[in-house]
């Protein structure tokens, strides 16, 4: 199946034309919601970064989204007085092709008068987005990631496993698939060395899920929340063998951190646990934090699963929710897009369910809307992080 | 799995030399059933996708489930009591509830 997508004039390509609307500070949110509202249904999304100190990880993060394949054209809302580089953002999107503009509320008048000057250069951009040219896709040009959230204890027997079987059929074909939160993959660390594409990149997997138990234990709470508690989960290390089952079998190729797009198709962990000393507070305070992540990492598209049921999508990338308790299916059929946990009711095959998200992964990519897009979810969240390159050992081996 | 050792089919055993069965759906207390040929009965309600014990498990013992140590016994368990917080604990990072007297991570007095 060839996907029809949007071909970015750098080459990449895209299988939603978004109009990003992105505040630089918090104090420009209300002003980039009032001006994305109306425009919501008609593919205009809001992101943004909500702090007004300079820090390295959220400018790339937002770089990186402002120019994802996704997105066709960025108005950014800057206050005026932050201390996010602006200037450097508006120069990259402009170099990648795109439409853009920089309104800043200070200068532009105030409150009503930004709202009305970016209102009007929405409308008109997302009528000239209408002529974007479109391009043949093939499956190894598709970045997938992962998530769970509101897990269960049927998300590890159902939903993720079935998510991981998507991704062997979609790394068999070449495409890449992404899978994360290295603090939920606590006490896997050993099994997961054992599937590096090379000895140094276990021993990096290894150290990389070490540092994300010592930043959690810090901290005093690991990534298990109450709800996963009365859903059946006891430890982390239970937790962590649920969202294991989301990478599947394949061979794992390279670890990659926020922001980096994988080079080759095949299977990658993206370290999303700060590197350095604890700082900044929770690595990711709650699951949109890792969706921008995997975003910014290049996925079109994101296999999110979950057990107790949340409802989340995302703003610039379509979410397929893979429902894995069958009991939550039935009480939230509207926000869910696959019955994972028929699975556990012997009404389907892993395989099965397998095989089916796969398909979806391709009807959405091909223009299908989710259930989390046609409700209007566009959850974003960005914070604070810091990190360190990545070491040699991170990526795959020339051989 | 031995396949001579009969389990009912609304429990799940996911790896031979696991010490952990679980519920495939709602179960009721009181409800006896066989799990890798012996007869276990249940002392509390199993919800869907959480544990019970269907051997003796001393306190000390290391609780597999799909072969992974995902953590550790705090009090001897019996067959068919309950398996979670009050009996498991991680080996890494205690698990957060939202019970009554648990400290907010972070907190200290």
């Amino acid at each position: 199946m060839t996907i029809n997508a949007y071909l970015r004039t750098d080459g990449r390509k895209g299988i939603r034309n978004i109009v990003a609307v992105a505040y630089l500070v918090e104090c420009a949110h209300h002003v980039s919601r009032e001006i994305t509202y109306p425009f919501r249904e008609r593919g205009a999304h809001l992101i943004g970064f909500p702090g007004c100190f300079p820090n390295a990880y959220s400018y790339r993060m937002m770089e990186q989204l402002c120019t994802h394949p996704n997105v066709g054209a960025v108005l950014l809302i800057s206050l005026g007085c932050e201390g996010f580089n602006k200037g450097k953002l508006l120069e990259t999107i402009r170099a990648s092709g795109r439409p853009t503009k920089l309104l800043v509320i200070q200068e532009t008048g105030g409150t009503r008068s930004t709202i009305a000057e970016g209102q009007a250069w929405v409308e008109q951009t997302l009528a000239q987005l209408e002529h974007t040219p479109r391009a043949p896709m093939e499956i190894d040009e598709l970045i997938v990631g992962t998530i769970c959230g509101g897990s269960d204890a049927t998300s590890g027997l159902t939903a993720n496993p079935a998510m991981g079987r998507a991704f062997d059929f979609l790394v068999e074909q070449n495409a890449v698939c992404i899978f994360e939160e290295t603090g939920e993959l606590i006490g896997m660390e050993h099994w997961m060395a054992q599937r590096a594409q090379h000895p140094a990149l276990g021993e990096e997997i290894v150290k990389t899920v070490a540092k994300a138990a010592k930043y959690y234990a810090t901290y005093g709470h690991a990534s298990i929340g109450p709800g996963n508690a009365d859903g059946g989960l006891t430890t982390i290390e239970e937790k962590s063998l649920g969202a294991y089952a989301k990478s599947g079998q394949s061979t794992i190729s390279g670890i990659i951190k926020p922001g980096d797009v994988p080079v080759g198709g095949g299977l990658y962990l993206l370290d999303v646990v700060p590197d350095g000393e604890p700082r900044f507070g929770f690595p990711n305070i709650s699951d949109n934090a890792e969706i921008a992540e995997l975003i910014a990492c290049g996925s079109h598209v994101i296999l999110f699963s979950t057990g107790r049921g949340s409802v989340v999508g995302s703003a610039l990338a379509p979410v397929i929710k893979v429902c894995a308790n069958p009991e939550t299916y039935r009480r939230l059929k509207d926000d869910m897009d696959v019955d994972a946990g028929r699975i556990l009711e012997g009404r389907a095959s892993l395989d099965d369910v397998g095989r089916e998200i796969h398909d979806l992964v391709l009807r959405v990519a091909n223009g299908e809307q989710t259930r989390s897009e046609a409700l209007g979810h566009q959850e974003f969240i960005l914070t604070y992080k810091s990190f360190e390159p990545l070491g040699p050992a991170c990526f795959p081996s020339a051989a | 799995m031995n396949a001579t050792l009969e389990t009912d089919p609304r429990v799940l055993l996911l790896a031979p030399g696991d010490n952990v069965a679980i519920a495939r759906r709602d179960i009721a207390q009181g409800t006896t059933l066989q799990v890798q040929g012996r007869s276990v009965t249940l002392h509390e309600r199993v919800l869907t996708g959480h544990k019970f014990a269907f051997r003796p498990i001393a306190k000390g013992e290391r609780i597999l489930k799909y072969s992974a140590p995902i953590g550790v016994a705090t009090t001897d368990i019996a067959p068919g009591d309950p398996m979670h917080l009050h009996n498991v604990a991680s080996d890494y990072i205690p698990t957060y509830t939202l019970d009554a007297g648990h400290e907010f991570p972070g907190e200290s007095h």
